[in-house]
């Protein structure tokens, strides 16, 4: 009886010595948790490279994924406004409360680009910290990966150790990533390019691409034939290269641009699992410098 | 630190180390505003001051310095044409980093993130409509009591020609780590509502959440949705007949735990006054109603998911009133019941999106089914225009049921088309003799009959903040009385638009 009853208290225990379990909002964030936390941690991403941050929405099944977790890793910023706040609140789980360990956000860890000047919603969807889209410069990984490895170490200090060291080994990766990606899209600096949705001005700073126009007339809003052809004429005074629009993002104005303009139509995977290719952080940019060299020729 | 020897320095190389420790400094206050913004930690904020202040004292001495540079620069330019090609570039290099400074600035004294801010999250609802309804006196479900008093959120929506519905003004924040709150006021004429005034937790764990105050009860699926979030024009009969249009609303206090399963599991248990229909306040101490409720959910692919509940609300009502004609066939007088009512409902809502993206093309199935039995005693009260027989009271059953079932879909971005279907079955009603005798036996309320409503919408999106809409309903709720309707209607948010439930 008596072992029987230590047993079940070692079941009971047993979770809680478990993995860490993570709840990611988008999958870049995890694929950064898997890195880093190796299979010390459980990751669980809420959205795939399909779906478009911005619109999902509180699903059952993610409120009981979020009642589980003990980190939230989001990118902040208001992306994940519209669904993040209800998993918060309805989950239960203390852990993941905004201001609390167990909630981590990516764009805290980065400097943001694009705040605007005024906050008017006759600008559309405009976000009050900033173009949220930093998962576009792989540099930002850096900062964000050393934060999380921070994290990870204050949640389960046991591991502390095992995660700082997978943080440099994830690093030294990156670094030497880093320096092929920006060598092998040298050729990209100063390219003009037009964007489907405001989402890339990381990857322009990145990259130096030259960003000479958005289909969307404001942020969020989609363009109506007229406006479209406004930016065709443009294109005759400014042309550009290619036109960029992230893989979840309706196709339809990139490809009416693409085909008056006669530019290609580049669609970038945006995040792990946007293309078939980018499988992982690393090849997501392996993809994304291959897919803009392609259009270049 | 940066009094560095910039005048033993050429200007060219001045500018550029002042540009690089300009965009160092700036760099650091903006990492930092970041978290600062998450409005949470005091010492983060007082940093962010400190930085800013900081920031603001370095930028006024590089713009001096810029401008003695610049006044060096002059000078230089009139010494030879190479010295002042050098100057022209050191003098764009030196603006650009004025510039950078000045946004990096901006960035780093930009007041805390929005809904993360101190001052509770603030919008405001405006819905207005123009309808073309058969002009009917006083609009009644046949084989159904009529809510009774309190049912201007019908009335609105009940209105012939152009009219506004109620303005939602909403309050919402967090409290502090613990609790949140959310005050939601319907404002119309000289009348301030208090839709909802709840309290929830935030720091209670094992999947826990208690909620307190005055809110939408849980029970069903559309039962939390505020008018503006419905997909339609105007409520199901069956949200009707239940609660008169808008809701169960209850005072009291609401338990919900969450299973730590990976399929949701929800189950919850409210306990409140019960003064809303059908219940009517009892001036008693304890509880006045008690729901309890449960609910399963999950994704299947992902390309759907889905959300069942059950759901049993069971409450009593002390005299409620309802005009009934008397049986003499002189005017109205009133009919009360007393006694209990119970409703179980059951919900089910499937969506679908292509690989769960929503934002082009999406589909919405929802359907309610609901019982209500009501046991207890009718009597009869002298009406405005006519007095009682007797003061009898009888024994009264009745066992009804009813829903609706939906579809909307959006076909492209922005439009979306829907369709539903309402029904509704008087069942059975027994009264016995004694009371019933002071009622004419043709009264809507006794009547078997099956109300049904059929109604079309489409509608258009400029934004998630604006919605017009226009709907088609053939309505057969009264029995005898065949109303085709056309509502047009707007829905518009103003401010920081909290996230809706799935």
């Amino acid at each position: 009886m008596q072992r029987l009853l230590l047993l079940l208290l070692l079941a009971a225990a047993l979770p809680a010595q478990a993995a860490l379990n993570i709840l990611a909002t988008v999958p870049e964030w995890g694929a950064l948790a898997k890195e880093i936390g190796g299979d010390r941690v459980t990751v669980f991403t809420a959205t795939t490279g399909l779906q478009d941050p911005h619109r999902i929405e509180a699903k059952p099944s993610l409120i009981a994924r979020a009642r589980r977790a003990d980190l939230i890793i989001a990118t902040g910023v208001e992306l994940e406004v519209g669904w993040l706040p209800l998993l918060q609140r309805e989950s239960g789980n203390s852990r993941i409360q905004t201001g609390q360990p167990g909630y981590f956000e990516a764009a805290a860890q980065v400097a943001m680009r694009d705040i605007p000047a005024v906050l008017d919603r006759a600008h559309g969807d405009v976000h009050a910290g900033g173009n949220p889209h930093i998962q576009t410069d792989p540099r930002n990984f850096l900062k964000i990966g050393e934060a999380l490895a921070a994290r990870l170490a204050q949640l389960d200090p046991a591991q502390a150790g095992a995660y700082q060291a997978a943080y440099r080994s994830f690093a030294e990766r990156w670094q030497a990533a880093l320096t092929r990606w920006q060598n092998r899209a040298a050729p990209l600096k100063g390219v003009a390019v037009l964007v489907q949705h405001d989402a890339f001005p990381y990857l322009n700073a990145w990259l130096g691409l030259k960003q000479v126009g958005v289909l969307e007339p404001k942020p969020g809003q989609e363009p109506s034939s007229a406006y479209l052809s406004e930016m065709l004429a443009r294109q005759k005074a400014v042309p550009a290269r290619m036109v960029l629009r992230p893989a979840y993002q309706y196709d339809a104005p990139s490809r009416w641009m693409a085909e008056r303009a006669g530019i290609p139509a580049v669609t970038l995977a945006f995040t792990v699992g946007g293309t078939a290719e980018a499988a992982d952080l690393f090849s997501l940019f392996d993809d994304t410098v291959e897919r803009l060299l392609a259009a270049l020729k | 630190m940066t009094r560095l020897s910039l005048h033993r320095l050429t200007p060219l190389a001045a500018a550029l180390a002042l540009a690089a420790a300009l965009a160092l400094a700036a760099a650091l206050p903006a990492a930092h505003a970041a978290p600062a913004s998450a409005g949470t930690d005091p010492e983060l904020a007082r940093e962010l001051k400190q930085m800013r202040e900081q920031l603001q004292k370095m930028q006024s001495a590089y713009e001096q310095r810029i401008a003695a540079l610049e006044g060096r620069l002059a000078q230089a330019e009139t010494q030879a044409g190479q010295a002042e090609k050098v100057a022209a570039s050191a003098t764009a290099q030196a603006s650009e980093a004025r510039q950078t400074a000045a946004q990096l600035q901006q960035a780093s004294l930009r007041p805390p993130g929005q809904a993360s801010s101190f001052n509770p999250e603030v919008s405001l609802i405006l819905q207005g409509q123009m309808a073309r309804l058969k002009d009917i006196n006083e609009r009644s479900i046949t084989g159904f009591w009529g809510p009774g008093g309190h049912d201007h959120g019908g009335q609105s929506a009940d209105k012939r020609g152009f009219s506004l519905d109620h303005t939602e003004l909403v309050f919402s924040a967090n409290i502090d780590p613990r609790f949140r709150g959310v005050a939601r006021l319907a404002i119309i004429d000289g009348e301030v509502e208090v839709e909802e005034a709840s309290v929830q937790t935030l720091g209670l764990d094992h999947g826990l959440v208690v909620k307190g105050g005055r809110f939408l009860s849980d029970i069903g699926y559309s039962n939390v949705q505020h008018p503006h979030e419905w997909d339609f024009a105007d409520a199901s009969l069956m949200q009707k007949v239940l609660w008169g249009g808008h809701g169960y609303r209850q005072d009291g206090l609401q338990v919900r735990w969450v299973a730590p399963t990976d399929l949701f599991f929800q189950l919850g248990a409210e306990a409140g006054r019960g003064d809303a229909f059908p219940g009517t306040d009892r001036n008693k101490n304890g509880s006045g109603s008690g729901a309890l409720f449960a609910n399963l959910g999950g994704d299947v692919g992902s390309s759907h998911s889905w959300r069942t509940g059950l759901s049993y609300l069971n409450t009593r009502a002390s005299n409620r009133q309802s005009h009934f004609e008397d049986a003499a066939g002189l005017g109205e007088v009133l009919g009360q019941f007393t006694g209990r009512s119970r409703t179980w409902i059951a919900d089910f809502v499937w969506k679908w999106a292509p690989e769960g993206n929503p934002k082009v093309r999406n589909f919405k199935f929802q359907s309610e089914l609901f019982r209500r039995t009501e046991d207890g005693g009718l009597s009869c009260a002298d009406g405005v225009t006519a007095a009682c027989a007797n003061s009898d009271s009888s024994a009264y059953r009745s066992r009804q049921s009813g829903g609706y079932a939906q579809a909307v879909y959006q076909f492209m971005p922005q439009w979306r088309v829907g369709y539903r279907y309402d029904w509704l079955s008087s069942g059975q009603i027994s009264v016995d003799p004694g009371a019933y005798a002071n009622f004419d036996a043709g009264n809507a309320a006794f009547s078997a009959y099956r109300p049904k409503k059929h109604s079309l919408m489409v509608d258009w999106s400029s934004s998630e903040y604006a919605r017009l809409r226009l709907q088609f309903a053939r309505d057969q709720s009264m029995q005898g009385v065949t109303d085709n309707q056309v509502i047009l209607q707007y829905i518009m948010s103003l401010g920081t638009h909290g996230a809706h439930k799935f």
